[in-house]
């Protein structure tokens, strides 16, 4: 897992995804933010929506009450 | 003897083909979950090697790391590809940056269930059953399979054909050109011959083209 550590602790990039999603972004929007490639931001925010830290909203993403907590 | 051709003929059948929709697959990679859908919008070289820790392979992905810049430059990402776990790529990526100072940029897919490998005729029975050759697939940025390289197990690949061929389909794309042998950007690009009687003499009178006859034309790309 690229984001979820097995002890559940998170990566730092997956931090870095979670504070740039404050407010609904893009993918796109999102890897010139954090400055990742953007097949590795697709992957990642598949990874962090399984674990409800966040969410859709139509084609951009959104930090959840839950992803809040863990940074 | 039929029987056997009748197989081969059916496992051939789902290989890869240029032009063709590139298999879609999700693997375990040295940068997580991958799904090959990830990488819609950029160009893609897929490549694979026989075996972490062995020698050719280790030249060729210290040369694929020093290539991978000029390949992002062309809005174009690497993924490897082995019958190796997640653990021994992690571990041999490590070793290359420690021991010969390069850092291995782009992800490796940990293969050992064979799933992309099968589908896209990585294994050559007759070379080894437990191995994948050193294919390269050129992926476009909408996922369609634009060419493929194979090469044996002896024989490393070379970087700077891998670039030309890159630059070849791209400007090919922008320009609907072709390119002829042994091209090199800047060189002259072929004009596609006419298909028609009418525009086989037309082309003949075109200003701006090098041609040796109606059919053979060469221009400068502006």
């Amino acid at each position: 897992m690229a984001c979820v550590n097995p002890d559940g602790t998170l990566s730092e990039s997956a931090k870095a995804l979670l504070r740039a999603l404050a407010k609904p972004t893009a993918a796109e929007e999102i890897a010139s933010q954090v400055g990742q490639p953007l097949f590795k931001v697709r992957s990642s925010l598949r990874e962090l929506t399984a674990a409800g830290l966040i969410k859709e909203a139509g084609e951009k993403f959104l930090i959840t009450e839950s992803g809040k907590t863990r940074l | 003897m039929e029987n056997t051709m009748v197989n081969e003929a059916k496992a051939a059948e789902g290989l890869p083909r240029i032009g063709s929709p590139a298999p879609q697959f999700e693997a375990v990679t040295t940068h997580g979950t991958l799904r090959l859908s990830d990488f819609k919008g950029s160009w893609l070289i897929l490549f694979s090697h026989p075996a972490d820790f062995t020698p050719v392979c280790t030249t060729e992905f210290i040369a694929f790391a020093q290539i991978h810049g000029k390949l992002r430059e062309m809005n174009c990402e690497l993924l490897g590809l082995s019958i190796d776990s997640v653990y021994s790529h992690i571990a041999w990526a490590r070793n290359i940056e420690e021991k010969l100072g390069q850092k291995i940029t782009f992800p490796i897919i940990a293969d050992l269930n064979k799933e992309v490998a099968t589908k896209y005729g990585m294994l050559m029975p007759g070379e080894s059953k437990t191995e994948t050759s050193r294919c390269v697939f050129v992926i476009d940025d909408k996922q369609v399979i634009r060419a493929m390289i194979y090469y044996p197990l002896s024989t490393g690949r070379n970087m700077d054909e891998i670039v030309r061929l890159l630059q070849s389909l791209q400007t090919v794309d922008k320009h609907k050109v072709a390119t002829p042998a042994n091209w090199r950007p800047g060189d002259k690009v072929i004009v596609p011959p006419p298909i028609t009687q009418e525009t086989a003499e037309e082309r003949v009178r075109e200003k701006g083209l090098e041609c040796k006859d109606w059919y053979f034309c060469k221009k400068d790309l502006k």
